[in-house]
């Protein structure tokens, strides 16, 4: 059973003549969860409401479990898709108890009906007593719970989360994020989540597709995004980055910080390193006036970390490292800069546009 | 909303709507279209009646009709009567509104309910009443004393709603800024009132075309009393049809009046948040004038019809209460109120759908077709039913059918402004919640939108309810040998000048109306809650 549970191909889709989505591809292999991760606007939604059934695509094929269901003749309706979806408030139905609500897409006798809302409500971690609740009596955190309980009562072959936690505030967003992802992975249900919080994206996901204006700029396992980006986009999407000129020579690269590997294959000639800010430790040093020896311009504390701006020296723009606050250098003095771990070269042509 | 570090953006609700395009729900589907245009087709039956009748009679010879003293007269009369009672009308309902709500005037919350509570006096009632107090009152001042103590209520309630909901720091921000009280209420309050005094006074106007019984109860001749006696006397006439187009050319000239002085204004939307409480301005020894003032307008609406019912039915005594007679008619009113809403309710959903989910030149025509039918006077419908009945579909003339057809084509909009705001708030996506769950869209429909709509449909359906079991002039004109509703005995007891016989009638009449009023004074106070 290792054919992908999601198999786009092809997708693309305008509105009123602008064109949203181009020419998407995308796998999702059973029981993985895969985050969509995008500024608003790029399309991500739209691309969870075509698979959810909610939209038509202009071109492309969509199968769930091995089955056509757009692309083909005749679209499948939503509700005979087998999928879940949770939106992001929720949307439950303000009418019903949390029970009725869990139990709406259920058909059989009452009872079974009631033993498996129960089964639900622990799933999701919540006492059987929700059951008698209204909607309006949770709290957000809860009544998105209360969502994944009720998308996942069908066994759905497919979860689709349109970015569920962003209503939530931080403290309750990071928990019940946290929660969701661990009982999706025990359940073994394979899950797209859209969201633009690339934190999110990085933490929950097994696969990361990073969207820009309807295109995927980069699709792979979190840490594939994060360190080794093709683009610019991507790479500041995900993250702070530090962008060094560079001279590739025989895979390595020649920048204002030494010579440093690269990840991953690199033409030769000039190019523009990149490098995390946490890839580089500043370690303060006596001004002897020796070469390599930068001098700390500016110190902003952030609590866990501290951020250095730093002038590498010989020309080079400041550039930033992030650090650990115990006993950081202090403004004006001059640091030694180490690299940790390989860099990657950017490609600074197409999508940057 | 608080986020980590690098934030892209804020919280992406608003884009996310953006992101959905305005085509993102398709078209509506064949069998909704096919109702929409039925229904739309069916609002155009007035108007078309109107230009076909001028068309069929010739432009000469309805010049020949128009151009007469007698239509003069009626013009006069009933151009007048729009340009006399609107005025006032909109200075007594905001002056009671802000007197009311703005000021510290003893007993605000007693004021409130009183100044809703005319609506629930049919205006024939309240033109009984005045005539039974003061047997000489006729004429134009006449019509214009009862049409003002019947209808101010509509400029008083929006005006009412608004000036709860002003916020007022704007007002302070004017005062701060240098401008007096008087200042203030004329360039800061007054310009803020705009669209409900607009509103109000153009349903106003609307209603002072299309009254019949009031105005004949009061010897007072306008171009709709004229129409109605003209249908009585030569039935289906070139004569008449020649005066209904000249009402219904009035009619249109005030609906455009309207729409030109409303202009681009916005409805009045006031910053986020709850807007402090304001604090009332102080009267100080004006105090006395106004109690005074606002006593006087109660005395005159409600006191009087009050007193007029009271006195009849204590003279009628037990013998007024003929249940033979009463009851048929109550159970009959009923009847045909309750079947009139529940279709009218039932035949807005398609419009009110069209009007919530779809956005576009063919929404926003279908809802103004059926604003413009609905504000023609009901004698302009009725006789546009009459004619293309009796041509098209004989069988159906002097059945119970057409006049439920008047009924749905007068009160639609009624029905459709509260299924409007119910469906409104159902978001779609519960419904997508609901169809990702396996439920299909018909049974989506049953099972939550229709279920989430039904207290604003209930709502609708009890205003076309009270509208219907008071409507007097199209059932006149169009009911069925054998009808006879409480408007209708009462009309003709009082037209009899048995004036205690119909005081019963009166009484049910009136409270018949309370519930739409009680939903009105609701709606009027819950606004301030937003």
């Amino acid at each position: 059973m290792n054919a992908p549970v999601l198999e786009i191909t092809g997708i693309a889709k305008s509105f009123g003549g602008q064109r949203v989505l181009h020419d998407l591809d995308l796998q999702l292999m059973p029981g993985s969860i895969t985050a969509i991760v995008g500024a608003s606007g790029c399309g991500k939604t739209t691309l969870l409401r075509i698979v959810a059934g909610f939209e038509t695509p202009d071109a492309g094929t969509v199968s769930i479990a091995g089955k056509h269901v757009a692309g083909s003749d005749r679209p499948v309706a939503a509700h005979r898709r087998d999928i879940g979806y949770v939106a992001q408030d929720g949307a439950l139905f303000p009418h019903l108890t949390v029970g009725q609500n869990i139990a709406y897409g259920l058909a059989g006798s009452a009872a079974k009906t009631r033993t498996r809302v129960a089964e639900l409500l622990e799933t999701v971690s919540l006492d059987e007593s929700y059951a008698r609740r209204r909607p309006h009596e949770l709290s957000g955190g809860q009544q998105q719970r209360i969502a994944l309980a009720r998308a996942l009562a069908r066994r759905p072959a497919l979860m689709l989360l349109d970015e569920p936690f962003s209503a939530l505030d931080t403290g309750l967003r990071a928990s019940t994020r946290k929660a969701v992802a661990e009982l999706l992975a025990e359940a073994q249900v394979t899950t797209l989540l859209v969201t633009h919080d690339q934190e999110e994206a990085l933490a929950v996901a097994d696969q990361v597709a990073v969207m820009r204006n309807g295109r995927f700029t980069k699709v792979g396992t979190p840490q594939q995004v994060y360190l080794q980006p093709d683009d610019r986009f991507t790479a500041e999407f995900l993250g702070d980055c530090v962008l060094l000129p560079c001279e590739v020579t025989s895979g390595s690269a020649n920048s204002a910080l030494g010579r440093i590997p690269l990840r991953g294959p690199a033409a030769d000639g000039p190019a523009t390193l990149m490098l995390r800010p946490e890839q580089l430790v500043a370690t303060a040093v006596s001004d002897d006036g020796a070469a390599g020896v930068a001098t700390v311009l500016a110190s902003e504390f952030r609590g866990h970390d501290v951020l250095l701006t730093v002038d590498p020296g010989g020309g080079t723009a400041p550039i930033v490292v992030r650090q650990h606050s115990v006993d950081p250098p202090a403004v004006d003095s001059k640091v030694r800069l180490d690299v940790m771990g390989p860099g990657v070269v950017l490609d600074e042509d197409p999508s940057a546009r | 909303m608080v986020t980590s570090e690098a934030t892209f953006e804020p919280p992406p609700s608003a884009p996310a709507q953006s992101e959905l395009g305005s085509d993102t729900a398709a078209r509506p589907g064949r069998a909704l279209s096919v109702v929409i245009a039925v229904l739309v087709a069916a609002t155009f039956v007035p108007l078309g009646y109107v230009a076909w009748s001028v068309a069929s009679i010739g432009p000469s010879r309805v010049y020949e009709l128009v151009a007469r003293p007698r239509v003069g007269e009626l013009l006069v009369n009933t151009i007048g009567l729009v340009v006399v009672t609107v005025p006032i009308c909109i200075v007594l309902g905001v002056g009671a509104a802000w007197l009311v709500e703005r000021t510290d005037v003893p007993g605000r919350n007693a004021w409130r309910p009183l100044f809703v509570a005319p609506l629930a006096v049919p205006a024939f009632i309240n033109s009984y009443a005045w005539v039974s107090v003061v047997p000489s009152l006729n004429g134009f001042w006449a019509g214009v004393l009862v049409s003002t103590l019947s209808y101010f209520p509509f400029v008083y309630v929006p005006a009412a709603a608004t000036l709860r909901r002003l916020d007022p720091a704007i007002e302070e921000s004017a005062r701060a800024l240098g401008s007096s009280s008087s200042g203030v209420f004329f360039r800061i309050v007054l310009p803020q009132l705009r669209l409900a005094i607009l509103g109000g006074g153009l349903l106003i106007g609307v209603h002072l075309l299309a009254e019949y019984g009031a105005f004949a109860m009061l010897r007072f001749a306008t171009l709709t009393t004229a129409i109605f006696e003209q249908f009585q006397a030569t039935f289906n006439g070139a004569a008449g049809s020649a005066l209904a187009a000249v009402l219904v050319l009035l009619c249109l000239l005030l609906l455009v009046t309207e729409a030109v002085a409303r202009g681009n204004a916005r409805f009045a939307r006031v910053g986020a948040g709850a807007p402090r409480v304001c604090t009332p301005h102080r009267l100080g020894a004006m105090a006395i004038p106004a109690v005074v003032g606002l006593a006087a307008l109660t005395a005159l609406a409600l006191g009087v019809p009050a007193w007029t019912v009271a006195r009849w039915l204590g003279k009628g005594g037990a013998q007024v209460w003929d249940l033979g007679d009463i009851v048929p008619s109550l159970v009959q009113t009923i009847g045909l109120a309750a079947v009139a809403a529940v279709a009218t309710t039932v035949l807005a959903f398609p419009f009110a759908w069209l009007a919530v989910r779809f956005h576009g030149a063919l929404a926003r025509f279908v809802e103004g077709a059926n604003f413009i039918t609905s504000s023609m006077p009901g004698i302009v419908t009725a006789l546009a039913l009459v004619t293309v009945t009796i041509r098209f579909v004989p069988p159906i003339y002097q059945t119970v059918n057409l006049v439920l057809a008047a009924y749905v084509l007068m009160f639609m909009p009624r029905a459709m402004v509260n299924l409007r705001s119910g469906l409104a708030q159902v978001p779609v996506g519960l419904e997508e919640a609901s169809r990702s769950l396996g439920i299909s869209p018909t049974r989506t429909f049953l099972r939550v939108t229709l279920r989430l709509t039904a207290p604003a449909a209930a709502a609708g359906a009890s205003l076309v309810f009270v509208a219907v079991a008071t409507e007097l002039t199209a059932t006149l004109l169009l009911a069925p040998n054998g009808t006879r509703t409480l408007a209708m005995r009462f009309w003709s007891l009082s037209s009899e000048l048995d004036y205690a016989a119909a005081a019963p009638y009166a009484l049910l009449l009136i409270l018949l109306a309370v519930p739409v009023t009680l939903v009105l004074y609701r709606q009027a106070t819950k606004a301030a809650a937003l």
